[in-house]
């Protein structure tokens, strides 16, 4: 994060102005925050105060979140490289590498899942906005999206073959999102979600054809 | 446990300079013991204390094999 800025001026949106102005960037690319209002004097100026405003630039999401990440894994005490992967529109992927990380991937990635959620929430409120973030562990995420995706669709033909619903185990949000992606072009069998977080399910069914 | 805590909730809240983290041990486990301005309270347990199971999951994991467990209250 940058250092802080101090600008006075007659006006809490002259102070703003000549704040951005020095650092040369918009307003959602900066934190402000008035020190003092503007007070008139007896004297007109002469013992009046001037508005006084501080700002300083705003981290980059990503590069936030990676610094961030670093800080908590050494104070885990694990060695790991934490890095920006990618940023395509959607989501900033960051990734972790070094040896031995299931201290940081957990039981079924929930370890994981809960060191994404606390950046997500420490990047949204610190640093520039922008897309969600991501966080993988030796590529933990890929490999599980993959086996998810082999899952669906032998439960698929399951229900094809027996006309019965399957209920799959408890699943985070990004998991069930996997499942329905994975069979979301399939003309036999429809997915829906049920149950309430964090124990939510996804349901595979035969899907029925309309008659009219 | 303290740091790895203490870097947690500070980046969580709005103000980190009232933030105040002690250690308690007692025979069978560490509590850490986490203390915010009032304002700050909801931020660090979260809607429905996700935010908190969070910072649990988070410190559990950090805890070596073995040791004593480690449990992390909020207190105001």
């Amino acid at each position: 994060m940058g250092e802080w800025i101090h600008k006075k001026a007659r006006t809490v949106e002259e102070a703003k102005r000549a704040l951005l102005e020095e650092l040369g960037a918009s307003e959602d690319e900066v934190e402000i925050e008035v020190v003092e209002e503007p007070a008139k004097g007896l004297l007109g100026l002469l013992m009046g105060r001037e508005a006084w405003v501080k700002g300083r630039l705003l981290e980059d999401k990503g590069k936030f979140a990676a610094r961030f990440l670093q800080d908590i894994t050494e104070r885990m005490g694990v060695q790991a490289t934490v890095e920006v992967e990618e940023r395509d529109g959607d989501y900033i992927k960051v990734n972790i590498r070094g040896r031995n990380l299931g201290v940081l991937i957990g039981r079924r990635g929930d370890t994981l899942d809960a060191l994404q959620y606390l950046v997500n929430i420490a990047a949204s409120r610190a640093a520039k906005d922008g897309p969600g973030i991501i966080i993988d562990a030796e590529g933990y995420r890929r490999r599980r999206e993959r086996s998810l995706r082999k899952l669906a669709s032998r439960l698929s033909e399951r229900v094809k073959r027996t006309g019965r619903r399957v209920v799959l185990e408890p699943m985070t949000p990004h998991e069930r999102r996997v499942i329905h992606l994975a069979l979301r072009d399939d003309p036999c069998v429809e997915t829906h979600s049920e149950g309430e977080e964090p124990y939510r399910k996804v349901v595979i069914s035969y899907r029925r054809k309309r008659h009219h | 446990m303290k740091e790895l805590v203490e870097l947690l909730v500070k980046a969580l809240v709005d103000y980190p300079d009232a933030v105040d983290i002690q250690e308690r041990e007692t025979d069978s486990s560490v509590i850490v013991e986490v203390r915010v301005a009032d304002e700050d309270v909801g931020k660090v347990i979260g809607k429905g204390g996700r935010v908190v199971k969070a910072i649990r999951t988070v410190v559990k994991a950090a805890a070596p094999r073995g040791t004593k467990k480690v449990m992390v209250e909020i207190l105001s």
